[in-house]
């Protein structure tokens, strides 16, 4: 019997495939997520605009609040570490969190290096506007990739930009000849051999899903037929008018990403989304992207 | 491909993929690679001329929220009621089950089982494990278990085809298959091609099975 091997942590990532995963902050807010159909909740402090209003620094959760959340939900209760802050991490294991998100969402806490991620049972999901970002997670042991977007904008513009990044990129990957792999390898500053696993298989070795700016059931229906495997919504839920019913609307439009006639129905009705950021008006030193 | 060495189903079954959320690519390469055809369902239309069915892994909770608001609770309960051919795995087996230990979770509530949910604790606790299930050969099956329910108890026409640390984890029932762990991220096919053989014997009166919707909900 053997537990946290590779297949067991990327497992638990295929069974989220198709399905929404919700940033919530409490016992209440999760309850709502799990009714609406989410297949996990991410636990967090603030929802990402709240972190963008508030500024300062962002830290993992409060362990007392994880716990509410798992004695609320049947379903994976997800939470953050901070960028390379493996003490936070060890303590998101400790505490038996289902996945555990490196995020950029969270004030980074290395500048140079991520958490080696080999060395835990719990499996992580980190976020890539890129090829060569998503192999050097997966080089450190992440089971689950997620596209970064531009969080807590209510703007799927750049959910949008990684996606077809990460596609084309692979796309790129699965023409070229064999000797050309190893230029590819230097120029996506991504190991040789997950290089040649995506030129030879023509995807990632692990789910990818969305996230990012997500606020409405057309844009995770968009991000599902951009190729993700999923979708995470943060503060597109909780910071609209009606979480209960958007939530539901995201969870069907994920399903039936594909039925125009499905997201016409469930898109109608819904009440005022979360206000969202024009990402210019951001300005590049405060985008939490290049994280 | 393996079609050529099939010797059960002339021409290839074609069997529904429940794909609402969860694994269910790997269920349709599984079942391609063991000779049959694959279909994604997603609305009750969509049952019509199956010969089988599959409830792949998943969040049961948001599989069975998404069975209720598509209508697909009642269609799926009938054709399993006329003999269609099921296989539920991990989500799927708890969709199957007469009931849950804890909770109240929209349930198809066709096979004579009570399912404890995350019976094996949470992710930490996920795990792979060699099992004895000899009806499949003496081989042991590599079980890969997600968050796995396990059979808490089973009615007597059940029968146990595996067992974990004394818990029941896969188990057949007229035309009922169920298991806790997940063949479908295995290379082994031999669960499938159990599946595939029920489907054959079941032939030809689940050729003219034909879905019907609930009434009155036509539209979407």
């Amino acid at each position: 019997m053997k537990i946290g091997t590779m297949t067991v942590k990327t497992g638990l990532a295929e069974m989220l495939k198709g399905g929404v995963i919700m940033d919530v902050t409490n016992a209440g807010q999760a309850k709502i997520a799990e009714e609406a159909g989410a297949c996990a909740v991410m636990a967090l402090e603030r929802v990402p605009s709240d972190i963008r209003a508030a500024g300062g620094v962002a830290r993992m959760a409060d362990p007392e609040k994880i716990r509410e959340i798992q004695e609320t939900v049947s379903i994976p209760v997800m939470a953050k570490a901070r960028i390379g802050h493996f003490v936070e991490a060890q303590i998101l294991e400790a505490l038996e969190v289902d996945y555990v998100d490196e995020s950029e969402v969270l004030t980074p806490a290395d500048e140079s290096n991520h958490i080696n991620k080999w060395s835990f049972k719990v499996p992580f999901v980190c976020g890539a506007i890129n090829l060569g970002e998503a192999l050097r997670r997966i080089a450190e042991g992440a089971a689950m990739i997620r596209t970064k977007g531009e969080a807590g904008t209510g703007n799927v513009v750049e959910a949008v930009r990684h996606m077809r990044t990460i596609s084309s990129e692979i796309r790129r990957l699965a023409n070229m000849d064999g000797n050309e792999l190893f230029m590819a390898a230097k120029d996506l500053r991504a190991p040789y051999e997950l290089v040649k696993w995506v030129a030879e298989n023509g995807g990632l070795p692990v789910v990818n899903f969305s996230a990012g700016g997500l606020a409405t059931p057309a844009d995770a229906a968009l991000m599902m037929q951009l190729g993700a495997d999923g979708v995470f919504v943060g503060s597109g839920i909780f910071k609209s008018a009606d979480p209960a019913a958007r939530g539901k609307a995201i969870v069907e439009a994920t399903t039936h990403f594909n039925d125009p006639h499905i997201l016409a129905k469930v898109s109608a009705g819904l009440k005022e989304a979360m206000a969202g950021l024009d990402i210019k008006e951001i300005g590049e030193e405060n985008l939490i992207q290049f994280r | 491909m393996e079609r050529g060495k099939s010797t059960i189903h002339h021409p290839p079954s074609t069997i529904g993929v429940l794909a609402l959320q969860g694994a269910f690519r790997e269920h349709c390469r599984a079942l391609g690679r063991a000779g049959a055809a694959a279909r994604e369902v997603r609305r009750w239309r969509e049952l019509e001329g199956l010969d089988a069915l599959v409830i792949p892994g998943g969040e049961s909770t948001t599989i069975g929220k998404l069975m209720v608001g598509y209508q697909l609770l009642e269609p799926v309960r009938e054709l399993a009621a006329a003999g269609l051919p099921v296989f539920g795995t991990c989500a799927g087996l708890v969709m199957l089950a007469r009931e849950v230990t804890e909770g109240n979770q929209p349930l198809l509530g066709l096979m004579d089982i009570t399912a404890r949910r995350n019976a094996f604790g949470r992710q930490v606790k996920s795990f792979e494990a060699d099992l004895e299930a000899p009806l499949v050969g003496k081989k042991p099956f590599h079980g890969i278990f997600i968050r796995a329910p396990w059979i808490e108890s089973a009615g007597v026409d059940v029968e146990v085809l595996a067992e974990y640390d004394g818990h029941p984890v896969a188990a057949r029932q007229g035309n009922m298959i169920v298991t806790a762990f997940h063949p479908e991220l295995t290379d082994d096919l031999r669960l499938h091609r159990l599946f595939l053989t029920m489907v054959s014997s079941s032939f030809p009166e689940m050729r003219r099975a034909k879905a019907s919707g609930p009434a009155g909900s036509r539209q979407v």
